[in-house]
């Protein structure tokens, strides 16, 4: 990772201004959450997603500007999905430095736990007309396995869709860091690990459905999912939990915790010989990182109506580092605005020159790598800058 | 009574007094009893911070440490110097548990030993290392470098609720005053000089207040003035730490040992000679392993 290239951080004006040193630590000592501009981005962005976006796509007339059509509300929705996920990478690799080409086996486990849930609400309605779901009719199964005992109620599959995810991420991150399993060697081993959980789920006899996953859902908490206004809420609560979420991560990097981390990813060795436990700061991010990734696949399998072991792929987790690198590593905002970008790309490229996507994802990346070390956010912070200069 | 009567019982009497004031200063064995020895306390009663026994590593076959011995007393400044490869870094290596000897023992105090703790462990009982390469955190501020090598819980609820009280705030100026970066508070850390860099990580190890600090080359880098006045913090810090200072810089040893403090001679993982400075500058096998025959 190369890191040197990055600019000094700005400081913050008050800090610049105070002269004398006591009041300069005491300003130092408090960090604050955000700028008041970033509060009013937060608002802003609040103020979209839970008033602007309803009122153009249910309210405002099909033929007038505003509107917004269901597809850029079911697009946006799924990217704010991803969205989560690349915030989550931000936390464990642009903060700790620690690279995981895993994290699609994370979004995948959150996903299948809202999919077992919607599969046994599509109750008779499915084709088979069977209280089972269709694939277990299909495989003449009987009963339900052990391990969907709990699908039937809402709530308990919440509960896993952050404890499945959460406590696998705490078991192998606590023999993986235990270990001091670094760098690349640490990258291979979550993409090996999610490259065997695909191989699971595609087997019939786990349990999952198999190569086809959870489709043809019903009905969410008793109410139809394909209906404009479940979509709707779907949306709207996507959009809150990506800024809450930003708002925990802002929270935890702003802290003495969130400085740790990034002294871990600097000097791991110094860190140690200064008392601190690398092994249990790593694993709680890590396991944070990871129970976020479950929850925005959970809010991403309704949305979209489809979830199979094609999520667990290996390309499907290095694109989410992907949609980290190319908005700025170690910003927050980055990540969100990468995944907006790179998924807004993919969409525009799979409509016009569909042939095109996978040389402009490999020539995105090489481009960032090569000449944005710092992201999209990073250029226009430089850019910025450099207005600033011409200015004085 | 006569005079000599008199005489002899004024002597006895004064070697009493005598031996009472010899046993008062060096604390005496008595001062073992009733007193509380915790777990994770170091017990330095009998007046050693470090010892070393015996210590030998080997690195396929090549014995980096060969049955070393070693003490240092509390609150010593003990200056080591020694050829390239000969152990030196290794020896921190074991005493700060990054390297595990395949023989011997290390303990500090009397009561903790090292061999069974992890290195975060070791730094929370109170050593403190310096690394030959200034190592600071690049990305932090000045200030922010200082703030998580602060004596504190280092647990992550601890650390994530944390906020930093006056006293701490006082203490972190002070340090930053000491090692003249009260200037450059805000400054990002990898935008350092190469000496400022190092002082940095001095006072990064004067924040964790450990009982023992091990430095390594400490002023490689630095100018000559730097130089100068790293020795008199070193000096200053000298009988409330014990310091372990490796280093090459002759004139830099002679500045720290003031002419009466110990110097050990590592060769070959072993110990060669130990002294005064100018005791081993004359002894011959020490002429020999740094100029070579």
């Amino acid at each position: 990772m190369k890191r040197d290239r990055m600019p000094e951080a700005p400081v913050p004006l008050d800090i610049q201004r105070a002269q004398d040193p006591a009041s300069m630590l005491q300003a130092a000592s408090r960090p604050r959450l955000l700028t008041p501009a970033g509060w009013g981005g937060v608002l802003l962005a609040l103020a979209i997603v839970a008033i602007g976006v309803p009122l153009a796509n249910l309210l405002a007339p099909v033929d007038s500007v505003f509107h917004l059509s269901d597809y850029a509300v079911g697009l946006t929705g799924k990217i704010m999905c991803y969205a989560i996920c690349a915030l989550a990478i931000d936390l464990i690799w642009g903060y700790t430095g620690i690279l995981s080409l895993g994290h699609g086996l994370f979004f995948a486990l959150g996903g299948y736990a809202m999919g077992m849930y919607l599969m046994r609400q599509i109750g008779r309605d499915g084709n088979y007309a069977s209280e089972l779901p269709d694939f277990m009719v299909f495989l003449d199964w009987k009963a339900l396995p052990w391990h969907w005992a709990g699908s039937g109620s809402f709530v308990f599959q919440m509960l896993m869709v952050l404890l499945v995810p959460g406590l696998l991420a705490l078991v192998f991150g606590f023999f993986a860091f235990r270990s001091r399993i670094k760098g690349v060697y640490f990258s291979i081993i979550t993409q090996a690990l999610t490259f065997a959980a695909m191989l699971l789920f595609f087997r019939n006899e786990t349990g999952f459905g198999g190569n086809n996953g959870f489709t043809d859902f019903k009905r969410i908490l008793g109410m139809p999912i394909a209906t404009p206004s479940t979509r709707m809420l779907l949306f709207v609560l996507t959009g809150c939990v990506l800024i809450g979420f930003f708002l925990m991560a802002r929270a935890i990097v702003t802290s003495k915790f969130g400085r740790v981390l990034q002294a871990i990813r600097d000097a791991e060795s110094r860190v140690m010989f200064t008392g601190y436990d690398p092994l249990a700061y790593k694993l709680a991010i890590w396991t944070l990182s990871a129970v976020m990734c479950g929850v925005a696949g959970a809010l991403y399998v309704p949305q979209v109506g489809i979830i199979n072991p094609s999520e667990m792929s290996p390309a499907a987790s290095i694109e989410m580092a992907i949609w980290a690198a190319v908005g700025g590593r170690a910003t927050l905002i980055g990540p969100i605005v990468g995944a907006f970008f790179v998924n807004g790309a993919k969409s525009w490229f799979t409509q016009v020159v569909p042939e095109f996507w996978l040389y402009f994802l490999g020539a995105l990346f090489i481009a960032v790598t090569l000449f944005l070390p710092n992201g999209l956010v990073g250029l226009a912070a430089q850019l910025r800058r450099k207005k600033k200069g011409a200015d004085e | 009574m006569t005079p000599e009567l008199q005489q002899a019982g004024a002597e006895a009497l004064q070697r009493w007094r005598q031996k009472e004031q010899v046993s008062a200063s060096s604390g005496g064995r008595s001062a073992s009893f009733g007193r509380l020895v915790h777990a994770h306390e170091p017990d330095f009663a009998h007046g050693v911070a470090l010892y070393l026994d015996d210590i030998t590593v080997s690195f396929d076959g090549f014995k980096a440490l060969n049955a070393l011995s070693l003490a240092i007393n509390v609150g010593e400044l003990r200056c080591i110097i020694g050829p390239n490869g000969a152990g030196k870094t290794t020896m921190m290596d074991v005493i700060t548990g990054k390297t595990r000897p395949d023989l011997g023992s290390a303990s500090f105090g009397q009561n903790i030993d090292l061999l069974r703790l992890r290195e975060n462990a070791i730094a929370q009982i109170g050593i403190g290392r310096k690394f030959q390469k200034p190592t600071v955190y690049e990305q932090l501020s000045v200030f922010e470098n200082l703030e998580l090598a602060l004596a504190a819980d280092r647990r992550v609820r601890a650390s994530l609720f944390s906020r930093l009280s006056g006293t701490q705030l006082d203490r972190i100026g002070e340090v930053m005053t000491l090692i003249h970066l009260l200037p450059e508070a805000q400054r990002t850390a990898g935008l350092l000089s190469h000496g400022q860099k190092q002082w940095l990580e001095i006072g990064m190890l004067l924040m964790q207040d450990p009982k023992l600090l091990l430095l390594d080359e400490p002023v490689a880098g630095m100018t000559d003035e730097e130089t100068e006045r790293t020795a008199e913090l070193f000096l200053s810090l000298e009988g409330q730490h014990s310091l372990v200072v490796v280093e090459h810089d002759m004139k830099f040893v002679e500045q720290l040992t003031e002419g009466w403090k110990k110097v050990t001679v590592l060769h070959e993982g072993r110990v060669l000679a130990e002294g005064t400075l100018s005791d081993v500058q004359a002894n011959e096998q020490v002429v020999e392993v740094y100029l070579g025959r």
